[in-house]
């Protein structure tokens, strides 16, 4: 048992994670016809939309059960029930994903016997696809509840675990490959497909939302944008050749990925987000592992430009400060690219509590050196600022949520992850890659010259 | 494609002239339907949040506090302590073992770090299940701390955003009564229902001052708790927003005696009549009536000109307005009247009976008009009356940019102030700006010469 009741204990003030239910709402997102049914009060659906249309723009529907103390009082099987009767009337989804909330875990509701429940009343009729993850908001962040929701459905389309049906045997799909990106932007999604494709990989990529939460306008009336990881995708995970999954700090919990090696014996290329050189390298070398393929000369000229810049650039930014935060594994990546540069990440926060955030950058860290760097896990943003203040920063590095810490520091913030609510282009952020390296470069040099030339009495216009 | 309503959806939606008028509303939201509502919890914390120098602490596990972090453009002109997000972050074993001592140790230390004039306590779901006394923690924190520390029973699922509107009522209700009341007049008022959005309060503040009324409290906009701890000596309650202001109004009409009238401050028209009405209710001092009189012929005769400028183009355009309240709908009728635009989609989230009647009298014959609407109802009237313009808030705005139809903020997440004259003025420039913009000829549903012959 936790002693956390025994810890001193501090309020959180401007919390820097959000809910579990979102960040599964956000994975369902990715799957093609899929409408996300929150099993709790309407507020949670509605807050949760809000947030997500604030970053992405685009349309974001999620039911609920709407839950009434009437249901907290008798369970809320039977309003499950009539969300899914009129979720299917009025979406026809072909994928119904179902997050719990605080108040469904908490009242012990068994959201699994519902939908047993359920199938078998509408026996003999083609049902939509009902995945369901459990994501009580007292238990883990946005980031665990997306994992979550990743693994849930890797379990259920694979008919693992604990089916007993390891099969280690299975066919293998040559040059299928399943990829597991985490919590990254609609642009990354898009160039993640872009170079598994040039190495003649067939990928399924789970979640998907490239096109579904970064898509056109319409000609007419749509009840859920095109696009996602579609069903027949999503039954062949189990018989692809390997499975790539990001996030250093992720490998430490049981991931789809390990589901997948440990029951179907499918490879597992776990490798942190690539972000920055030599995590991308790490990435593209995998890729060249599975494919036997060597990288493409795209790419090669991609990395070689990136080089050249780092180059241009490194007088820049050569001992610049940083503070870096947001969800653990995109602060990593975002660690192991700053060290890269010169850039020293002297604070590093996150809302999450994997308590494995410290060991993570440790081992990116190639000497093992994280001398310089502190680490603060479990953090809010008043922690993360308080520190950031007695280490005199030149630079913040995040969501829009640091805004006012980095406006009261007076440095620059560079806008990555998630949230981006106060400018336009969240979903077009590209943060992974050779290509998303030199985008964050690029930026972040630029914040640091036009913060120089703001400040400078003369206003050089050449440097 | 044709688009059908949820059967349990068809008695929530009427189209003006087609059958007898006869509408359901003040429901729970149908299961499953996408209600484009909040909870119980939204409707608290959207009326006690402008409260600037209070402690907002959201008890509950994180989300509640984090969706509701510095989300609104309601301004203050000192503090800024309902920009910051708390909350007791509860997590598993709070659940097992109780709340009751985090929430103790979070107001002790909160109160001790920001030293505010009062505290609210939001109940969100899971405090009621797990049976926390918040209540009695409040009680003992405010005795220890010497400020008033009150429980907002806004437990997520018991109701609807009304249930929390009344819970914020009864909150604030208990702030009044307490304060010292020297150097109130008689021709004095409380601003109920006002927001302080991109400071409208201060607009309408001016209003009143120049008109020779003393405003004793805005509730809540750019809000103060000494402030609202003096309202029960105003002689007049005048109540914006009725929806979430007006059982506040009828509890002090019942304890003190204070009078009330339901006012909007959006649209020439009806800003006009608020401020004549409160003149008339003051009419033991004709000076304040030729006060207000003659302010209403300056201010509307400065933004007449531009108003002018943009109905020209406006003229005959077609807007959907879907809000929170339906009062404000009434009021955005007469204004997109002015701009010369026919509303044909009008819809709110908590209407009452009266109010849909009211509205259906307004609205032109054709118009629809729906009661906790969702997205695809939304689609489907937008799509088949070929609107124009889409006004509501952040939830509504993809519906209307992916169908290439301009949008209008109406919400509580703007930053330019709608209301009064000047507000009006914002209004028409916005309105014109999005549904003037060229960038719509590109989009495929409204695209010109290279598609569709």
């Amino acid at each position: 048992m936790d002693k956390g009741q025994n810890i001193r204990y501090t309020a959180t003030t401007d919390a820097c994670k959000l809910c579990t239910p979102l960040g599964a709402s956000l994975c369902f997102k990715g799957l093609e016809n899929c409408i996300s049914l929150l099993h709790g009060s309407q507020g949670c659906s509605t807050y949760i939309r809000r947030y997500l249309i604030s970053h992405f723009r685009e349309p974001v529907d999620i039911a609920s059960s709407n839950f009434s103390e009437d249901t907290a009082i008798f369970g809320g099987g039977a309003n499950l029930k009539k969300a899914l009767d009129n979720i299917r009337r009025q979406y026809r989804p072909g994928i119904i994903g179902i997050a719990s909330t605080c108040l469904s875990e908490t009242i012990g509701d068994d959201v699994p016997m519902f939908i047993r429940e359920y199938r078998e009343a509408y026996r003999g009729e083609v049902l939509p696809r009902i995945i369901h993850v459990s994501t009580p908001s007292y238990n883990g962040t946005h980031a665990d509840g997306f994992h979550r929701a990743v693994r849930a459905t890797v379990a259920d389309f694979t008919g693992l675990p604990g089916c007993g049906c390891a099969d280690l045997s299975h066919k293998r799909v040559q040059g299928l490959v399943n990829i597991f990106p985490g919590m990254v932007s609609p642009a990354d999604l898009r160039y993640l497909k872009e170079i598994l494709a040039s190495f003649a990989l067939r990928c399924i990529m789970l979640p998907d939302y490239s096109e579904t939460l970064d898509g056109g306008l319409w000609d007419g009336f749509k009840t859920v944008q095109e696009g996602g990881v579609g069903l027949d995708s999503l039954e062949a995970m189990g018989d692809a050749e390997a499975t790539i999954e990001f996030g250093r700090v992720l490998a430490f919990d049981e991931t789809g990925g390990q589901i997948l090696e440990r029951e179907r014996g499918i490879r597992l290329h776990s490798i942190g987000l690539p972000i920055g050189v030599m995590e991308t390298d790490r990435f593209f070398s995998a890729l060249e592992d599975i494919s036997v393929i060597e990288t493409p000369a795209a790419f090669k000229k991609e990395r070689e430009r990136l080089i050249d810049s780092y180059v241009d650039g490194h007088k820049y930014v050569t001992g610049i400060r940083a503070v870096v935060y947001g969800e653990e594994d995109l602060v990593v990546g975002i660690v192991s690219f700053l060290r890269e540069i010169g850039i020293v990440p002297v604070l590093c926060g996150s809302g999450g509590q994997s308590r494995r955030l410290k060991e993570a950058i440790t081992s990116i860290a190639g000497d093992g050196d994280i001398k310089g760097i502190k680490v603060l896990e479990g953090a809010d943003f008043t922690e993360i600022e308080k520190e950031a203040e007695a280490m005199s920063p030149d630079i913040v590095i995040g969501n829009s949520k640091g805004y006012g810490m980095a406006r009261r520091m007076n440095i620059p913030l560079v806008r990555a992850g998630f949230p981006i609510h106060d400018r336009l282009g969240g979903s077009r952020v590209l943060h992974l890659g050779y290509r998303g390296a030199q985008q964050l470069f690029d930026t972040i040099v630029n914040s640091l010259l036009e913060k120089k030339q703001e400040e400078s009495e003369t206003g050089y216009s050449y440097m | 494609m044709e688009i059908s309503l949820l059967k349990e959806r068809e008695r929530q939606v009427y189209t003006k002239g087609e059958k007898p008028f006869e509408m359901d509303c003040e429901k729970k939201s149908l299961a499953g339907a996408i209600s484009q509502r909040a909870c119980v919890f939204c409707g608290s914390r959207v009326v006690l949040y402008p409260i600037a120098d209070a402690l907002h602490l959201v008890h509950g596990p994180i989300g509640c506090a984090a969706y509701t972090w510095d989300i609104r453009g309601s301004l203050s002109s000192g503090p800024q302590l309902h920009r910051l997000s708390f909350s007791t972050d509860l997590t598993e074993t709070d659940v097992i073992y109780g709340g009751e001592k985090k929430l103790y140790a979070a107001l002790m230390e909160l109160i001790d770090l920001h030293s505010p004039k009062a505290a609210f306590v939001y109940s969100t779901c899971i405090v009621g299940i797990i049976g926390d006394d918040v209540e009695a923690v409040c009680k003992r924190v405010s005795a220890e701390k010497g400020i008033p520390v009150l429980p907002v029973h806004s437990e997520g699922f018991k109701g609807t955003k009304k249930d929390g509107y009344r819970a914020a009522c009864h909150a604030l209700f208990n702030l009044t009564g307490r304060g010292d009341l020297a150097g109130i007049t008689r021709h004095s008022i409380n601003i109920l229902g006002e927001f302080n959005i991109g400071g409208e309060a201060w607009i309408i503040k001016d209003y009143y001052e120049r008109m020779g009324v003393q405003v004793v409290s805005v509730m809540t906009g750019d809000g103060r708790v000494g402030e609202i701890e003096k309202a029960h000596g105003a002689a007049l309650n005048v109540v914006q927003c009725s929806g979430s202001m007006t059982y506040l109004a009828k509890l002090m009409e019942e304890r003190y005696g204070i009078p009330w009238i339901r006012v909007s401050y959006f649209g020439i028209e009806d800003v006009s009549s608020a401020l004549y009405e409160v003149a008339g209710h003051f009419s033991d001092a004709p000076s304040i009536m030729e006060r207000t009189k003659a302010m209403v012929k300056e201010e509307v005769e400065r933004i007449c000109p531009g108003i002018r400028e943009y109905r020209r183009d406006l003229a005959g355009k077609r807007a959907a307005l879907y809000v929170g309240g339906a009062f404000k709908a009434f009021s955005l009728i007469k204004a997109l009247r002015h701009l010369g635009m026919n509303v044909i989609l009008a819809g709110s989230q908590t209407g009452t009976r009266e109010d849909y009647a009211v509205l259906k009298e307004l609205c032109d014959e054709g118009t629809v008009i729906v009661d906790d609407a969702n997205p695809i109802e939304l689609s489907k009237y937008v799509i088949e009356k070929d609107a124009d313009l889409f006004i509501g808030g952040v939830k509504e705005r993809p519906i209307a940019y992916k169908l290439g139809i301009g949008f209008c903020d109406h919400n509580h997440e703007r930053k330019t102030p709608l209301a009064g004259f000047i507000g009006m003025l914002n209004f028409a420039k916005e309105v014109h700006g999005t549904v003037m913009s060229p960038v719509w000829r590109l989009t495929p549903r409204r695209a010109v010469g290279t598609k569709d012959g």
